[in-house]
């Protein structure tokens, strides 16, 4: 999808320089057009936590924070990232020291394959900073759109249970 | 996904005047660039609207508000203005769709969804919403989320939205920009019944892009409730959905708004169903004759009756849930 089509051989597509930070670093990018954010991230960045599930925002396992709201990767132009503020699994750790949303699903064992894994991690940081989960039964509600096909739904549930207030007194950093 | 050429204009005027018959609005994208992957949709140009001013939501002079375009569903629903005046909005939103994808859809670009119809995203099969003039394989073919009401020969798709059947329930008004100026389109006129041009869903022309979504005054806060039936407990298409909204003096109806989703191929008002509740007393007998009434049109495919059925409950017990307050009460 971001490559140039087979055959062509002067595109006439021009590429679209970006500036955007990610994982805290700025970073200056030139994308075509059609590259989504979950491609950039993967092809060209090799930030390979973000998963290609199902690439039509069904599955949430290409979720980021951008401007600390959750969104799918794979259903975002990278073109249209100018000017984000990107952070992706690989940045929620502050050096060695994991972030408490991550401390919690090792915790819980929340995974089994860990394909779901990144996406949900991200999924429940966005939960914590919009901080509209009250109860186990919102935190499910709100975390509809992360689909984890071994089914460690209960696990999932209460590694985020646990570790929303702490990600609440974080205080919406990522 | 095709190849295409990417502008981001700065206003309005500049947008609409890069519009093209093969162009494409851009805001959110959840919908276009899904349907772009599946190549159903290839335009030359894709016309990035998200540095338009269009992000406001702010009271009108006449008691209601504006909500720019550009507002995501997620930034809608939560917002103080709509969860306190207009809380069937702030219901119909958030039952649609997942967290992730109303952070990015945008008010505008949920009006703009396309069916769900599983032959319409088969492009292996023919469609007259796809490929006018092919033929429509869902009329005899699988046909259990399809629509009961207002259905043609040509199609028998339904329109996806949440948000829509509140809007259509509250009486919103669309804001357009074209060319030629701008205009203002009632809602129960902006999306089309299929007939035989399918292919058409609603009423914009090429170069029209939408601005802003208005809410008159009337929220119907007291009495209000939206009620989606589907096949999971979350993130999935409704099956049937009503918005009902009441206007109560005593047990007496002054004023009833219905809207049903996942019937027909727009959010689906009856006029007269709404004008024979005024005046009667907010019964169970009352609603079920209402829900009869308006079921009486329905015209079931072969998969799909059970959707009368469900749609006649869900329409009493929407009614009820809003003649007691809503169902957080």
């Amino acid at each position: 999808m971001s490559a140039i089509p087979n055959g062509a051989a002067a595109p006439p597509f021009a590429t679209h320089s970006i500036r955007l930070s990610l994982n805290g670093q700025d970073r200056q990018l030139d994308v075509l057009p059609w590259t989504t954010l979950l491609d950039l991230l993967r092809e060209q960045l090799d930030l390979v936590g973000s998963k290609k599930g199902c690439d039509h925002g069904q599955c949430g396992a290409c979720t980021v924070l951008r401007d600390g709201k959750r969104v799918n990767a794979c259903l975002t132009l990278a073109v249209m990232c100018d000017g984000a503020e990107l952070t992706t699994v690989e940045g929620l750790a502050d050096g060695d020291v994991l972030h408490p949303m991550q401390q919690a699903f090792i915790k819980h064992d929340a995974f089994q394959c860990g394909y779901c894994t990144p996406g949900q991690i991200c999924s429940a940081v966005g939960l914590a900073n919009e901080g509209r989960a009250h109860d186990t039964a919102q935190i499910q509600e709100l975390m509809s759109g992360n689909l984890c096909r071994c089914g460690a739904y209960s696990n999932i549930r209460d590694a985020i249970e646990e570790a929303l207030p702490a990600c609440r007194a974080k205080g919406g950093e990522q | 996904m095709n190849p295409f050429q990417y502008s981001k204009p700065a206003d309005v005027h500049e947008a609409v005047h890069l519009s093209s018959a093969a162009s494409r609005f851009i805001a959110g994208g959840t919908n276009l660039l899904d349907l772009m992957k599946e190549n159903l949709t290839r335009p030359e140009h894709l016309i990035d609207i998200t540095g338009l001013p269009l992000r406001e939501v702010k009271e009108t002079a006449s008691g209601g508000v504006m909500i720019g375009a550009l507002v995501s569903n997620a930034d809608l629903a939560w917002h103080p203005l709509i969860e306190q005046r207009y809380p069937l909005l702030s219901q119909a939103i958030l039952a649609g769709a997942s967290p992730q994808l109303r952070n990015m859809a945008s008010t505008g670009g949920n009006l703009l969804q396309r069916t769900r119809c599983y032959y319409f995203y088969d492009a292996s099969v023919p469609c007259n919403k796809r490929e006018p003039g092919s033929g429509c394989p869902a009329r005899d073919g699988l046909n259990r989320i399809h629509a009961i009401l207002g259905a043609s020969t040509h199609c028998v798709a339904t329109h996806p939205s949440d948000m829509c059947v509140a809007l259509a329930a509250l009486e919103a008004i669309v804001h357009v920009q074209g060319r030629d100026g701008a205009r203002t389109i009632v809602f129960a006129d902006f999306h089309r019944l299929p007939g035989d041009a399918p292919e058409r869903d609603n009423q914009l022309a090429d170069d029209e892009l939408i601005t802003a979504v208005e809410l008159p005054a009337a929220g119907f806060a007291e009495y209000s409730h939206y009620l989606k039936i589907r096949d999971r407990a979350s993130y999935a298409f409704a099956l049937v959905s009503v918005a009902a909204a009441l206007d109560l003096s005593g047990p007496a109806i002054r004023e009833a708004r219905l809207a049903l989703g996942g019937v027909a191929h727009k959010p689906w008002r009856d006029n007269a169903v709404e004008q024979w509740l005024e005046g009667r007393a907010a019964t169970h007998e009352t609603f079920c004759a209402a829900a009869d009434m308006l079921l009486q049109k329905a015209e079931p495919l072969e998969h799909n009756a059970f959707k009368v059925k469900l749609a006649r409950e869900a329409i009493v017990r929407a009614l009820s849930d809003a003649a007691r307050g809503g169902q957080a009460r």
